[in-house]
């Protein structure tokens, strides 16, 4: 699908095209954090179908000519080290060119190994401590409501990052202040650093408590693309809305999936090589403008 | 060559043995911090609290409380920072015992960038009344300044590196909280401080924790070769501080210098310049991040960027001499 034909308003992009994408981000990731060295691969792989829904499947209202532009919809990646994700969807979108992914976490590069609005384009909160980024979207939706704007705030958080106490903080002051406006996806992958969420400190029932709190819930299986743009299309209901998406931490590369190991460790070598020819697409070959 | 945190892991493995009142906390990284060894050998008194900091610092104080000697691990920004009023109301003001051994402090945590890079954990442990503040400068300091630690009565803020770094603890010698060491030339402390100001004199002290000790002890070998004398004293026990130590180099130097790989602000420089305003006025120093957040790099490129290596502290200092 053409850049033109997803301008069109009304006609949403195809699941064929929302599905290309994230086969291209996926791609993205391996090349940056394999030639970067070190990075974050299982949970930005965790992540692709969700965040290329919303950036390729119209859900998010963003204009790469205008990053700064008042009404747009704010993305905040409050799982910050899923970095490679965001700036990979943010180099197809047309932040910056996707050349520049190769730069990833070398010094001098605007792409540091944890988002930084300050370096980027399109990144809208500087994440990578992790638990803060529902609060700073509590704000921005705040302000959006006093500001009388219609833009939505959209925050995508780890199963792990749950286990700080501010995400609950914000969980509360969303569903408090009625942030209908708001609305939090969770990467239910099951896997943290060391090891399986439910053996190191158990989060669940995830769903309920967010429900519990005053939100919206809704789970999906996060990396069924149809199944994500339902429930990212859901009307606002007079309350903030969490999506818990159910996926496979390392999703795309067969050695990688459900493999806590795989959180923060680059592949090299001959592992890199097998992952790539795993992500390849056909579309992947020849260079996209930019 | 090794990391610091192995050192960690290793003692504290010993510790457990030899102490059955050792517990230890992390959240989610265990196999980072090294704590992972201790979560092995004694599962039921390791407590992997989740992603959840503010939680653990006032588990530890808690567990403190009756008689436990908890260990604390996690990165320096989420060990300090992020957790500040906990450690400052539960276990600081309440007079817990508890050891907060953080790594991956200062530049060299490499590309995860500023977010992951603590440069101001020193000054903020070291703001905080009873707190004792050790940057060891290797793994055999490590060692000894864990189990310094383990034996003082009062909460302790370790910080430790993600790098291995050479060793250059001076062998035989000891660590010893409030006490720094002559890592060069060989003199012992106690030499320095008793003889008088002519028998032992330099150009130039370094006064330097954690890994700009080697730092500094490369750019005295290249200012020896520029007939400039530097001695280089590790202040691991940032906090108490060697004033003594301190004020004897300043005695018998015409400059001296703070090394840290930290903000020049409130760290190890500030507490150099706060020991020598009000007990010996002289010209400091201070080598560190001169007041800005780090970013990712490669560990020995951002230290080069930064003015942090041997040869650039050496620059530093001839120009210092130069306006003397
Ligand atoms: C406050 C804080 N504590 C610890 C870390 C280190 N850390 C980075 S990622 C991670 C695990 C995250 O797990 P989860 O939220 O489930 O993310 P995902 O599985 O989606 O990668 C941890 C502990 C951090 N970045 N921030
Ligand atoms: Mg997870």
């Amino acid at each position: 699908m053409s850049e033109h034909e997803r301008e069109v308003p009304g006609a949403g992009p195809s699941i064929d095209y929302v599905e290309k994408m994230a086969g291209r981000l996926r791609y993205h990731i391996i090349r940056m954090v394999g030639k970067a060295g070190s990075g974050h691969p299982g949970g930005s792989l965790s992540s692709a179908d969700i965040v290329a829904a919303l950036y390729f499947g119209g859900i998010l209202r963003v204009d790469p000519k205008n990053p700064l532009w008042e009404d747009r919809d704010r993305f905040v990646l409050s799982k910050g080290h899923a970095a490679p994700v965001l700036y990979a969807a943010l180099a197809e979108m047309g932040f910056f060119p996707v050349d520049v992914l190769l730069t990833l976490r070398k010094l001098g590069s605007p792409l540091q190994g944890h988002p930084d609005r300050k370096k980027v384009a399109g990144v809208e909160a500087s994440t990578g401590s992790l638990g803060q980024g529902l609060s700073i979207a509590v704000g921005m939706a705040l302000a959006g409501k006093l500001d009388k704007k219609d833009y939505k705030v959209w925050a995508l958080l780890g199963d792990g990052e749950c286990q700080e106490g501010q995400i609950w903080e914000a969980a509360m002051a969303a569903a408090h202040y009625k942030l209908d406006n708001l609305r939090a996806i969770v990467d239910h992958n099951g896997l943290q650093i060391d090891g399986p969420v439910g053996k190191v400190m158990s989060v669940e029932p995830l769903i309920d408590k967010f429900s519990a709190f005053g939100w919206e819930t809704v789970s999906v299986d996060g990396h069924n693309v149809r199944e994500l743009l339902d429930a990212m299309r859901r009307p606002a209901a007079g309350k903030p809305l969490a999506i818990i998406a159910e996926t496979v931490k390392g999703k795309g590369v067969a050695f990688m999936e459900n493999v806590a190991a795989w959180h923060g460790k680059a592949p090299q070598g001959e592992e890199l090589e097998r992952a790539l020819a795993e992500v390849a697409m056909p579309e992947n070959s020849e260079e996209r403008g930019q | 060559m090794r990391a610091a945190r192995d050192a960690y892991g290793e003692v504290l493995l010993e510790l457990g043995k030899e102490n059955p009142d050792i517990v230890v906390l992390d959240a989610d990284l265990s196999s980072s911090t090294k704590t992972s060894v201790f979560a092995k050998a004694f599962p039921e008194r390791f407590f992997n609290v989740g992603i959840a900091e503010a939680n653990m610092m006032g588990v530890a104080a808690g567990l403190a409380s009756a008689g436990k000697i908890p260990f604390v691990s996690t990165f320096a920004v989420f060990a300090t920072g992020r957790v500040f009023d906990q450690i400052r109301q539960s276990i600081a003001y309440s007079g817990f015992n508890v050891k907060i051994v953080a790594t991956h402090g200062g530049l060299t945590v490499g590309p995860d960038g500023a977010t992951h890079q603590a440069l101001e954990d020193i000054a903020l442990m070291r703001v905080l009344p009873e707190m004792t503040v050790i940057v060891p400068s290797d793994a055999e300091e490590t060692k000894q300044a864990v189990r310094a630690a383990a034996a003082h009565d009062g909460p302790v803020y370790i910080r430790l590196g993600r790098e291995a770094v050479p060793d250059v603890f001076p062998s035989g010698a000891t660590f010893e909280i409030g006490k720094g060491n002559m890592f060069s030339p060989g003199i012992p402390r106690e030499q320095v401080i008793a003889a008088s100001p002519e028998e032992i004199r330099f150009d130039v002290s370094f006064i330097a924790c954690g890994v700009m000790v080697k730092e500094c002890l490369d750019a005295a070998a290249i200012l020896e070769t520029h007939g400039i004398k530097a001695a280089v004293a590790g202040f691991a026990s940032v906090k108490p501080f060697d004033a003594d130590l301190c004020i004897a180099l300043a005695r018998r130097s015409r400059l001296m210098v703070s090394a840290e790989e930290h903000n020049v602000i409130g760290g190890l420089g500030g507490a150099v310049c706060e020991c020598l305003a009000e007990n010996h006025p002289v010209r400091v120093l201070r080598v560190g991040v001169m007041d800005r957040f780090g970013e990712s790099g490669p560990a020995r490129e951002l230290l080069e960027a930064y003015g942090l290596t041997g040869p650039s502290i050496a620059e530093k200092v001839k120009t210092a001499f130069s306006l003397l």
